[in-house]
């Protein structure tokens, strides 16, 4: 079992359908490509940073992971038990889906919205417990959660946990939700986007945190963010990946040394322009071909990328390239037919004076 | 008069007009120096509510100018006062609030408005037409009811613009954005997308043709390639139409690649600004610098990031002398009994510490350390084993 990846994802899709009528151009009912044939594996220990621009579905990608969304195809695996199979009770189940489901947790991006308002931290914090572990007298309980508070720096514990959630700053409410996912001791950790909100200067400290925590607690994290400078804070200290999204769609993902230094997609390129930078020597053109993303409705044909990328070719708007190794030495993949010196790309004609792309 | 845009204008006899008027009044010289050509001087400004645990003064006497057509940033964190700073410059501070101090505005070199006293009609006036500001989150600037076009006809009747030439100039700075005017103006704000209706906000504030425009975290809700394009073409519109920028956000790094200057916030008043380039490398306030060895940015090694210690001050019990004194590592004595005036770097470079010099040196600046300093991964075939390429980190560590 010890074996077993924490999470498989297997060739995982996941379309929602979405009703007529919010633009009029549309008539029939329609697909929202969400997540579109995403593969790879979460170790024990392990990070892996999410990256890519809002709409890419990289929070849709992150709650199927941790049991929340069930994928249209393709399947979910947790220690080789797959997740919709013990939820259905198909088969031989040897996890059932409420053991997977508290081994998986979550941190929101907007703390204050997670965490009832009308409660003060000790009740809101004592509740998952009751429910993980009934066996605790409340003293053990309220000595569990003082030891958790202490742990991600809220000392004095007794202080913090009889205040309301109005009381505490936007880091000291991230912490408690956090305290909140470790009561439930998991494998991973899903953090959606869980620092954005935080002043940039207070970012370090909580990734710091989740690092500290990672090591104490064996807990694997799914750190999503749109932001790569903080994904590769994080992932490298971690020893861990970053996979850029693009329309729902893995189009990169490697070491976070290789992503930022040595990206290969043109996309995680663009991305990589457009982190603000403190030395700032870089030139100001836009490397894109249009500034707004596509509807994921209906994504462009071929490469998702090509309408918006200034190296797209006639060849990138027929299929769609697989994710290709960079030859680095690293596990370093990206799906561009950049990468591939015998691809018909080559001898296909640049797209890059079409007109410029709009999105609907 | 001195010219603080580009340090090469600046000649010997201004640098001597300049140590003349040493030393600083933190109150009412404006930090880094006078301008040349000021469109706008903020001098001795405080902001103050009455509450029940005291005075709060969430803007402390600060003083600054803003040189025509430049683009300014203003950083500070949640809660060091430049929200405030945004709401002082249009005299909107909220009620009970006390705004309190001079600010002056020059339409031209030779014209002068006092703002803080002008009547109700003439500062409605002056807001939208003159001076402009738009806000971070659009959605909450947008009547969700009303499609875009109706923002831009109800802004040009307010203002008693001709609506024609006013929608004629809204498509064109529509387009200006990468947007389709026809499309955009017929839209309700939430068939946009988030980008989209943050800039047909920024259209909107233009439309009046203003002098100025000052942005409150405009793009910090936004997608970083969606930001950094909003970024670009702001500048082309600040090119287009002779704007002067002022960009307050807590995003250092932001404004490292977009402004000519930099001016600092902490606990409500200025500790220091000087032109970005020197602020970003030679910053002397050790605010500053822990400030910016916090940011978490592509070109610090991540080990070498630290966050600061210690937590902002409440406005209510700002601590006595130098504000930064209890999470500062250098402070002294000296630091808790009297709060420093701004002492000058560089001729348009000011800082207020009292142990500026010894800064530099004791706080080392990580992003100017290459990832190299730090044993870089990068390359480990370059310096070490190359039999290592897999397990990057135990390169690191075995280099250091």
């Amino acid at each position: 079992m010890s074996s077993e990846p924490i999470i498989s994802v297997d060739d995982v899709s996941i379309h929602f359908e979405e009703e007529t009528g919010m633009l009029d151009l549309f008539e029939e009912p329609d697909t929202v490509r969400a997540v579109d044939g995403v593969s790879f594996e979460i170790e024990e220990n392990d990070v892996i940073a999410l990256v890519g621009e809002s709409g890419c579905g990289k929070t849709t990608l992150g709650k199927s992971i941790i049991g929340l969304e069930r994928p249209t195809a393709g399947s979910i695996k947790y220690r080789g038990q797959d997740m919709w199979d013990a939820k259905d009770w198909k088969g031989d189940v040897d996890i059932p889906f409420k053991e997977i489901r508290r081994s998986l947790q979550i941190i929101h991006q907007d703390p204050g919205s997670s965490i009832n308002p009308n409660k003060k931290v000790i009740s809101s914090l004592s509740i998952p417990l009751k429910k993980h572990r009934p066996n605790l007298s409340q003293e053990e309980r309220q000595n569990h959660i003082y030891g958790m508070l202490e742990t991600v720096g809220m000392t004095p514990p007794d202080d913090y946990a009889a205040r309301y959630p109005h009381q505490l700053s936007g880091g000291e409410t991230q912490r408690v939700a956090l305290v909140r996912a470790l009561l439930m001791n998991p494998d991973l950790i899903l953090a959606d986007e869980a620092i954005s909100a935080l002043d940039v200067s207070l970012r370090v400290e909580m990734m710091d945190l989740f690092l500290e925590l990672q090591d104490a607690f064996n807990t694997s994290y799914v750190f999503i963010s749109h932001d790569i400078s903080n994904a590769r804070y994080l992932a490298q200290k971690a020893g861990g990946r970053i996979a850029v999204m693009y329309l729902g769609q893995i189009v990169e993902i490697g070491p976070p040394e290789q992503i930022i230094h040595n990206p290969q997609h043109p996309y995680t390129k663009a991305l990589r322009w457009a982190t603000p930078d403190l030395n700032s020597t870089s030139d100001n053109e836009l490397p894109l071909r249009s500034v707004d993303i596509p509807d994921p409705i209906d994504p462009p044909s071929g490469c998702r990328f090509h309408t918006r990328c200034p190296e797209a070719r006639e060849a990138c708007k027929d299929t769609n390239p697989e994710l290709i190794s960079a030859d680095d030495g690293t596990d370093h993949q990206a799906a561009c037919y950049l990468l591939d010196e015998n691809h018909e790309y080559w001898n296909s004609e640049p797209l890059s004076e079409d007109t410029p792309t709009q999105t609907s | 008069m001195l010219v603080l845009n580009s340090k090469s204008n600046i000649s010997v006899k201004d640098e001597e007009a300049y140590s003349e008027i040493m030393p600083l009044e933190r109150e009412s010289d404006p930090v880094g120096g006078a301008v040349s050509d000021p469109i706008l001087e903020i001098r001795d400004t405080t902001v103050s509510f009455d509450m029940e645990r005291g005075e709060s003064r969430v803007l402390d006497s600060v003083s600054i100018d803003i040189q025509r057509q430049e683009v300014l940033g203003v950083v500070g964190e949640s809660g060091s006062g430049k929200s405030m700073f945004a709401s002082a410059l249009l005299d909107a501070v909220v009620d009970p609030g006390q705004l309190s101090g001079d600010i002056t505005y020059h339409p031209s070199t030779d014209e002068s408005v006092d703002l803080l006293n002008v009547s109700p009609e003439e500062l409605k006036q002056l807001r939208w037409e003159d001076i402009s500001m738009v806000f971070q989150g659009a959605m909450s600037s947008f009547n969700p009811t009303m499609q875009i076009r109706g923002h831009f006809k109800e802004t040009l009747k307010a203002h008693d613009y001709d609506i024609g030439e006013g929608i004629e100039r809204a498509h064109e700075l529509l387009s200006d954005l990468y947007l389709e005017p026809e499309r955009v103006l017929d839209a309700y704000p939430h068939e946009l997308s988030g980008g989209m209706r943050q800039r047909a906000l920024i259209a909107l504030s233009l439309v009046l043709e203003p002098r100025v425009l000052v942005m409150d975290e405009p793009t910090a809700a936004l997608d970083l390639l969606m930001q950094q394009s909003i970024i670009n073409l702001l500048m082309d519109l600040k090119e287009k139409y002779n704007l002067t920028l002022l960009f307050i956000t807590h995003d250092l790094p932001l404004v490292a690649e977009l402004c000519n200057r930099v001016a600092v916030l902490y606990a409500f008043d200025f500790v220091e600004a000087g032109p970005t380039d020197e602020l970003i490398d030679e910053a002397g306030h050790p605010y500053t610098r822990a400030l910016l060895n916090a940011t978490p940015n592509l070109n610090a090694p991540p080990d070498e990031m630290q966050p600061i210690d210690g937590s902002a001050p409440d406005p209510v019990a700002v601590p006595s002398g130098c504000s930064y004194h209890p999470r500062c590592p250098l402070a002294t004595e000296e630091c808790i009994e009297q709060d420093p005036q701004y002492y000058s770097m560089s001729s348009n470079h000011a800082v207020a510490c009292h142990h500026w010099e010894e800064s530099v040196e004791a706080i080392p600046l990580n992003h100017l350390l290459t990832e190299d300093d730090a044993a870089s991964p990068m390359e480990p075939t370059a310096e070490s084993t190359s039999e290592n390429m897999g397990s990057t980190n135990e390169v690191a560590d075995n280099e250091f």
